[in-house]
C-alpha cells in the first residue's frame, strides 16, 4: 500500500522563499537550497516548488536554480511556475525536476496536458487548481496565481484535466491558503470523489491533524502544506520543519489510503 | 582507486541528483554518454523518465547499445537500470511499439486495474511504497520490510523469469520492483530520490561494483 505523502509546498519568487496569505503579501522567508538540505535531513517524501514570479513577468522557469534545486533534493521534486509548452516541459525533465505542475496555460491550450504526457508520462504531469469559494460556498477556478477568474467549476474542470491526461491534481483553496484554520475539506472530498487521478490537498494546514481530515474526509491521496513546515512558534519564527517519520506513521494508521 | 561508475546520459532524465547522491555516499561517479568512458567504467548506470520509444531510440541514437552489449552481455561490467532504464531491459513494451534491448525475458505492460484488489487504487503508481525480498541478495544489504521507495509508473515488468525476481511490491497486486540476473540489475523506483533507503542500494550496488573488479 502507498504510504500517504505529505509535501511541503515551497513558493520562490526569484532566487529566494517567500510565503504569504491567500495568496497575497509574499514575504521573503529564506534560500531554497538551504530549506532542501534541511527537508533532506529530515527525510521528507515530497517537495513542490511554485514560482509565483514565472507566470506574472511572463520570464518562464528560472532554469539554473531549479538545476540546483534537483541536484541537490534527494527526494521527488515538482516545480509549477510560467510552464506553458512542451519545449519548456523536456527541459525542466531533463535538469531533473520529477514532476512539471501546469496552470494558467491549460485554459489558453488545454491539448497542452496531452502533449506534454506524451514526452513525460502523464505520471509526472502535475495540473495545479486554484479554488476560491464564495459567499454562498459555491465554488469556481482561478488561475494565474489566483487573479483571474474562469468560468470553470472544480469537479468538471478536474475530470477535463483526467482526459486530457493529468496524472495528478494539487487542489488548492485560495481562502485558506496561509491562514491555517484546515483545508476545504467539502472542496476536497467534492473532487476527489469524482476522479481516478491522486488529488493533492493544499491550502489552510495549520496541525497534524488537518492531514487526517483531508485523508479521511476529503478522500485525497496526499496532502501539502507550506506555512506549517516553515513558521514556528507565536513569533513566526522561519525554522523549515517536517513530522518525524513515527509521528506520520501513527497518524495515518487508521487511514485507508489507495 | 575509487571504482567509476557511468550514468548513462542519454537525454532521458535526472542523472544530476543520482550524481549527487552517489558523491554523498562516497562513490565515484560521472555522467557520460562518449563509448571511451564506457571501455573504462566499472559499473555502468541506465536512468530515464518517460515513455518506453523514446527511451529506446534516444539510447539507439546515442550510439552506445553496441558497446554496452559488449561490456554488459559479454564482459559481465555491473550494470544498473533504474525506472524507465529498468524497463528497456525486457523485450517489449505494451507502451510502445520499439523493441526493448531485451537482455532479460519479460514484457512491460500496463497495470491492469481490472485486476486490483481493491478498485479505488490509482494508477500511476505514485508515491512511495515498500518491497519484499524474494531472495537474499548484496542489493538488499541493510534494507528490511520498512525500507520504502519512490515510484513514478503507469507501467511495470511482467512475465519475468522467476529467478530474476529479487523484490516485488504491491499495488493492487504485486508486481517485480528489482530484477537481478547475474550482473544485471534493475530497479522499478528511484533510488535517487528515497533519501536514506536510496542512500543504502548506491551503497550495496557500490560494493558489488568493487567485488566484481576484484574477483
Amino acid at each position: 500500500m502507498l504510504k500517504t505523502r505529505v509535501i511541503p509546498s515551497l513558493l520562490l519568487k526569484g532566487r529566494g522563499l517567500v510565503k504569504g496569505q491567500q495568496f497575497k503579501n509574499h514575504r521573503y522567508v529564506g534560500d531554497p537550497i538551504n530549506a532542501v538540505q534541511i527537508f533532506n535531513k529530515k527525510l521528507v517524501d515530497e517537495l513542490l516548488f511554485l514560482d509565483i514570479s514565472a507566470t506574472s513577468q511572463e520570464c518562464g522557469p528560472n532554469y539554473e536554480l531549479l538545476k540546483d534545486i534537483a541536484s541537490e533534493a534527494f527526494m521527488p521534486f515538482a516545480y509549477g511556475g510560467g510552464v506553458e509548452n512542451c519545449k519548456q516541459v523536456e527541459k525542466l525533465f531533463n535538469i531533473g525536476v520529477e514532476k512539471v505542475i501546469i496552470n494558467s496555460a491549460v485554459f489558453n491550450n488545454p491539448q497542452f496536458i496531452t502533449d506534454a504526457s506524451n514526452i513525460a508520462g502523464s505520471q509526472s504531469i502535475v495540473i495545479s487548481v486554484d479554488v476560491k469559494r464564495n459567499m454562498i460556498g459555491s465554488h469556481t477556478v482561478y488561475s494565474n496565481n489566483g487573479l483571474k477568474k474562469t468560468n470553470r467549476k472544480p469537479v468538471e474542470y478536474a475530470k477535463q484535466l483526467e482526459d486530457l491526461g493529468a496524472g495528478e491534481i494539487v487542489l488548492c483553496s485560495i481562502n485558506n491558503e496561509g491562514t491555517a484554520k484546515g483545508y476545504d475539506l467539502e472542496l476536497l472530498y467534492e473532487v476527489s470523489r469524482e476522479v481516478g487521478i491522486p488529488v493533492v490537498a493544499s491550502g489552510g494546514a495549520g496541525c497534524l491533524n488537518d492531514f487526517k481530515d483531508a485523508i479521511n474526509i476529503g478522500k485525497v491521496s496526499a496532502v501539502a502544506a507550506g506555512n506549517m513546515f516553515i513558521f514556528q512558534g507565536k513569533l513566526n519564527a522561519v525554522l523549515p520543519s517536517y513530522p518525524s517519520p513515527k509521528e506520520l506513521q501513527d497518524l495515518f494508521r487508521e487511514s485507508n489510503n489507495g | 582507486m575509487e571504482e567509476l561508475i557511468v550514468i548513462l546520459d542519454y537525454g532521458m532524465g535526472n542523472t544530476g541528483s543520482m550524481l549527487n547522491m552517489i558523491s554523498y555516499v562516497g562513490g565515484n561517479a560521472m555522467i557520460s554518454k562518449d563509448p571511451e568512458d564506457i571501455y573504462l567504467a566499472d559499473a555502468v548506470i541506465l536512468p530515464g523518465v518517460g515513455a518506453f520509444d523514446n527511451g529506446i531510440s534516444k539510447l539507439s541514437t546515442s550510439g552506445v547499445i553496441e558497446i554496452l552489449r559488449k561490456r554488459v552481455l559479454q564482459q559481465k561490467l555491473p550494470f544498473l537500470g533504474v525506472c524507465l532504464g529498468m524497463q528497456l531491459l525486457f523485450e517489449k513494451s505494451e507502451e510502445g511499439t520499439e523493441r526493448g534491448l531485451g537482455w532479460l525475458k519479460g514484457e512491460v505492460v500496463r497495470f491492469s486495474n481490472g485486476e486490483f484488489s481493491n478498485p479505488s487504487i490509482k494508477i500511476p503508481h505514485m508515491g512511495w511504497n515498500t518491497i519484499n525480498h524474494e531472495r537474499d541478495n548484496a542489493l538488499l544489504c541493510g534494507l528490511d520490510d520498512n525500507s520504502r521507495f519512490y515510484f513514478v509508473h503507469s507501467y511495470h515488468v511482467s512475465c519475468v523469469e522467476g529467478s530474476d525476481i529479487l523484490a516485488t511490491t504491491a499495488h493492487g497486486y504485486s508486481f517485480p520492483s528489482i530484477v537481478q540476473r547475474e550482473n544485471i540489475i534493475g530497479v522499478q523506483f528511484h533510488p535517487e530520490k528515497s533519501h536514506s533507503f536510496g542512500m543504502q542500494i548506491f551503497r550495496n550496488f557500490m560494493e558489488i561494483v568493487r567485488c566484481s573488479k576484484h574477483e
